[in-house]
């Protein structure tokens, strides 16, 4: 019996007022709570590269590996940034490897074995991505069947379908500009030479997204001041955008001390702001959180449910073809062997990346800070000559941790 | 006093707040068919979870004194070595297991090497079968039987335990009129082998039909236990529902306007078990300006009802016609049931109502995001607005409108749910349940906003199952019997006696 009716009279209405702290210093202490919290991903991140830059002796932070860093890890990131919305509503996709190599085997017959055009080619991949999440959504969204299932099998079908589009081939090799996608480096402004060329672009390019971090984390901070809500003390929103901007600024010097811009970056920086905005500024994105915190609540106030899991798995599936395509390019050949694992590295920096299994929450940001890790992780243990078997080891606890410190972390802020 | 098998004296449980039993005494003789009644709310659950251990002992005050021996109960296991098993209104039965071995599920019957005799346990169960009338095999799966067959295997499951007392509550609330009486037959075959019986129960005539004794409790308190020659149905209506209504309420003056939602014919069946009808023609209307409220038992098919009607969202075989404004319209789905101006809040705020893990802004633009939406993009600070303002004007209490729903009280939950659906800018707005589980502060400020739509010329549909809050606040009561409307009641002709009537009215079939 949980009725209350039964006490005559008034009585408080019973709430749980969570009221302002009480002083600066409980302030401040709650603040670094929250925002570990809310950032104990990106400090992990920070821990781990100087961890590794410690220990490889300043060889992880050198330019040119600070640039194999990102081109080595971008396809797996762009899998995160769909992986994370999959997570999210409530599902999983463990298809994405497999996609991505029958894409990629599928590219490489328009673009090689057809010669067509590399942009037809790798609009027509991209369509095919997109089949082929149309076909997975079909079965999750309107049969009902679990994705786990649909895309386990999903897994076995296009790996089998990637091998009979190969034959006993690998395809190679793929015209320039298909291969830059992959491989190419953007140094429009070099000066200085041999070892010490820097490029004034990737320099500039750096400085414009400081400024553009600025810029819109001060107008975030005015316009929520604005509407009277809660912002962080000043002097730690200052710290933190320092620290970033740091980054920031390091990460271009060495873009620009190594080939410049890679255009991996590019397509990782376009879809990641794209897939940011989706999911917070948009009604599909916002749907897809609303169906990942209550099912039956979305269902009940309007939401196409089984729509929004049709779509969320056609853009997994176009993500995927993406990842495919850049892998292919990269390796400059297409064959059987690609994309294996990348399902598993992709769900991992979602979920390191603070992803909740049960659904309802994840960022974009968090999942690409967690493919970083992950990133940092294989290619710092490289450097050092770890070899894979106790990589696997090392990234399987740090997968387990990192979900282990995200429960724990809601249970004291008493969430559910 | 030895001929009684059960004395529960002055049992008092407090729960945060609440009294939820106060000095309620209970005497069950031995053998005997002992009927309790009350509302809902009225505190028999919460005794017989006292009595079966839920509750256990110290976490009340008061005596449970069984076959002579005073009892502290720890567990539900306890009371069951004592012989004193429950059979709740939800069955407890694995759907996927067979009735053998759901009747002997953590009772199992082991031989050599501590592993289970299957021809035993198959043997013995069927006997418990037969012994409660169930023409089924052992070894049939609890899912392809039906209700009434499943409700019997929870009383053969209790018979295996060697009960003395059997506690049934609301057996009847799902069943058909066949399976009932197949069952109130059993029970009163038992008590001829000499079981004794505790029935919870809203069908009075059952209650008139069978027991021996009748205790009624209301607001957590014995009002009368009333001997067979003495049970009548107004005696205990009038005993169920006798409390005082004033000053709960605000006041409402009507301003009624046209005619703004007619049902006509609206029949819905259960959903897996599609050859039972749940809401069985339904004909109603609601005028502008006015509050209707829908009165019926658990299980008498509101929920179902208004789920059904918005948009379908529950039953198969929906049926029936629906007119807005004497236009008629179709809602296949939640989204035309939105566009067409109506609004359902949900009985079961957590489950069906609110994302708990989302903040309040956000639970409040859930179900109309298309309004806040320029150029694709959704206007955060106008977002931000809208929800700081229903958090003014619905007094929602909590710091900001970032505040997670799953911290607040239920009373503040059902401001925001409330919020959500004002912001959709319905005409018709059916309310399951407002008031449930929140405080009496919170439920008059929850009635002043029903008022207050009202007042806007909206069309409200309320149901709920504390007859005294129908009474408090409509203009007019449908009563709902078996998924019929069996009344219609204007405010002024309605009283407690009147509703309960016609909600217990069984519809000839």
């Amino acid at each position: 019996m949980t009725n209350t009716d039964i006490r005559p009279g008034g009585g408080p209405t019973g709430t749980e007022q969570i009221g302002p702290p009480t002083n600066r210093f409980t302030a401040m202490l709650s603040h670094v709570l929250a925002d570990l919290g809310k950032n104990g991903i990106f400090i992990a991140l920070v821990v781990v590269i100087a961890l590794f830059g410690v220990l490889t002796g300043g060889i992880l932070l050198r330019p040119q590996n600070i640039s194999n860093l990102i081109v080595q890890n971008g396809y797996i990131l762009v899998l995160a940034i769909g992986m994370v919305l999959v997570i999210v509503a409530g599902h999983i996709d463990l298809s994405v490897g497999s996609v991505a190599a029958f894409v990629g085997a599928i590219s490489g017959v328009f673009a090689v074995r057809l010669g067509m055009e590399w942009w037809i080619a790798i609009l027509l991949s991209l369509l095919v991505g997109a089949i082929v999440g149309a076909w997975q959504g079909f079965w999750i969204a309107y049969v009902g069947i679990p994705a786990f299932i649909v895309t386990l099998a999903g897994m076995l079908i296009f790996r089998g379908a990637a091998l009979i589009v190969l034959g006993s081939s690998n395809i190679g090799s793929f015209p320039d500009a298909y291969r830059a996608l992959g491989n190419g480096f953007i140094e429009l402004a070099p000066i200085g030479k041999g070892a010490n060329t820097f490029d004034l672009v990737t320099l500039a390019a750096g400085a414009l997204a400081i400024i553009g971090l600025v810029v819109q984390q001060l107008r975030t901070r005015v316009g929520r001041q604005k509407y009277g809500q809660d912002v962080e003390p000043l002097g730690f929103f200052i710290g933190k955008l320092v620290l970033v901007s740091a980054g920031i600024a390091f990460l271009a010097y060495s873009l620009a001390g190594a080939k410049g811009i890679p255009v991996t970056l590019i397509i990782l920086g376009v879809l990641v702001l794209i897939y940011t905005t989706v999911a917070n500024r948009t009604v599909f994105g916002r749907h897809v959180f609303a169906i990942g915190g209550n099912r039956h609540a979305a269902e009940l106030s309007g939401i196409k449910t089984r729509s929004v899991d049709f779509w969320l798995f056609v853009n997994m599936g176009v993500l995927a073809a993406i990842a495919g395509v850049i892998f292919t390019a990269r390796l400059n050949i297409a064959g059987p062997q690609a994309g294996e694992g990348f399902e598993l590295e992709a769900i991992s920096a979602a979920f390191i990346g603070g992803a909740a299994v049960q659904g309802g929450v994840g960022t974009i940001s968090g999942a690409i800070i967690g493919g970083f890790i992950i990133g940092v992780l294989n290619n710092g243990m490289s450097i050092l000559g770890i070899g894979s078997d106790w990589q696997q080891a090392v990234k399987g606890l740090v997968l387990l941790l990192a979900v282990a410190f995200d429960v724990f972390n809601k249970r004291r802020s008493g969430g559910r | 006093m030895t001929s009684n098998i059960l004395e529960m004296r002055d049992i008092t449980k407090e729960f945060p707040g609440v009294k939820a039993l106060q000095n309620v005494n209970l005497n069950v003789a031995r053998g005997e068919v002992h009927a309790i009644c009350g509302e809902n709310g009225a505190g028999k659950s919460t005794l017989m979870k006292v009595l079966s251990g839920v509750y256990p002992h110290g976490t009340y005050t008061g005596d449970i004194v069984f076959e002579g021996e005073t009892l502290a109960l720890s567990s539900i296991r306890d009371s069951e070595a004592k012989g004193i098993v429950i059979i709740h209104q939800e069955l407890a039965l694995s759907p996927y297991l067979s009735i053998a071995e759901n009747i002997f599920l953590n009772n199992e019957i082991k031989g050599a090497f501590g592993l289970i005799d299957w021809a035993k346990t198959n043997r013995e169960a069927q006997a418990l079968l037969a012994r409660v009338g169930l023409r089924e095999k052992a070894t049939t799966k609890i899912m392809d039987i039906g209700v009434g067959k499943q409700q019997l295997v929870e009383i053969a499951k209790a018979l295996s335990k060697e009960v003395k007392l059997l506690i049934l509550d609301e057996p009847t609330a799902a069943l058909n009129d066949e399976d009932s009486d197949h069952l109130l037959e059993l029970i009163m075959s038992l008590k001829a082998e000499g079981m004794t019986s505790i029935i919870i129960s809203h069908k009075l005539n059952e209650i008139k039909k069978i027991s021996d004794s009748v205790t009624v409790i209301r607001d957590g308190k014995t009002i009368e236990t009333m001997d067979r020659d003495s049970i009548t149905e107004d005696r205990i209506i009038k005993d169920m529902v006798g409390r005082d209504l004033e000053h709960r309420y605000p006041d409402h003056t009507p301003n009624l306007g046209e005619e703004i939602l007619r049902v006509e014919d609206w029949t819905a069946y259960h959903p897996q078990d599609t050859t039972r009808v749940v809401v069985d023609n339904v004909n109603l209307n609601v005028r502008r300006g006015e509050i209707v409220g829908i009165a019926g038992l658990m299980g008498a098919g509101r929920t179902e009802f208004a789920m059904s009607l918005f948009g379908r969202s529950y039953g198969a075989k929906v049926s029936g016609r629906v007119f807005k404004e004497g236009k008629e319209i179709r809602m296949r789905n939640v989204t035309e049931a939105i566009d067409n101006g109506l609004a359902y809040v949900t009985e079961d705020r957590k489950n069906y109502g609110l994302n708990l893990i989302e903040d309040i802004k956000r639970n409040i633009s859930m179900a109309s995001l298309k309004k806040l939406e320029t150029a694709g993009l959704i206007n955060d600070g106008e977002e931000f607005k809208v929800a700081n303002e229903y958090r003014k004007s619905m007094n929602i209490k909590a710091p900001n409108v970032l505040a997670k729903t799953g911290k607040l009280s239920g009373g503040n939950q059902q401001k925001v749910v409330l919020s959500k659906w004002i912001y959709s800018d319905p005409d018709v707005l059916i309310l399951d349940e407002p008031t449930r589980g929140i405080d009496v502060g919170a439920k008059y400020e929850i009635y002043t906003i029903i008022n207050k739509l009202a007042a806007e010329g909206k069309g409200i549909i309320v149901i709920s199952s504390e007859l005294p809050e129908l009474l408090g606040i409509c203009d007019r009561i449908y009563a709902l019997s078996e998924g019929r409307i069996t009344g219609e009641v204007p405010i002024e002709e309605a009283s407690p006696e009147v509703l309960i009537k016609y909600m217990t009215m069984e519809s000839p079939r």
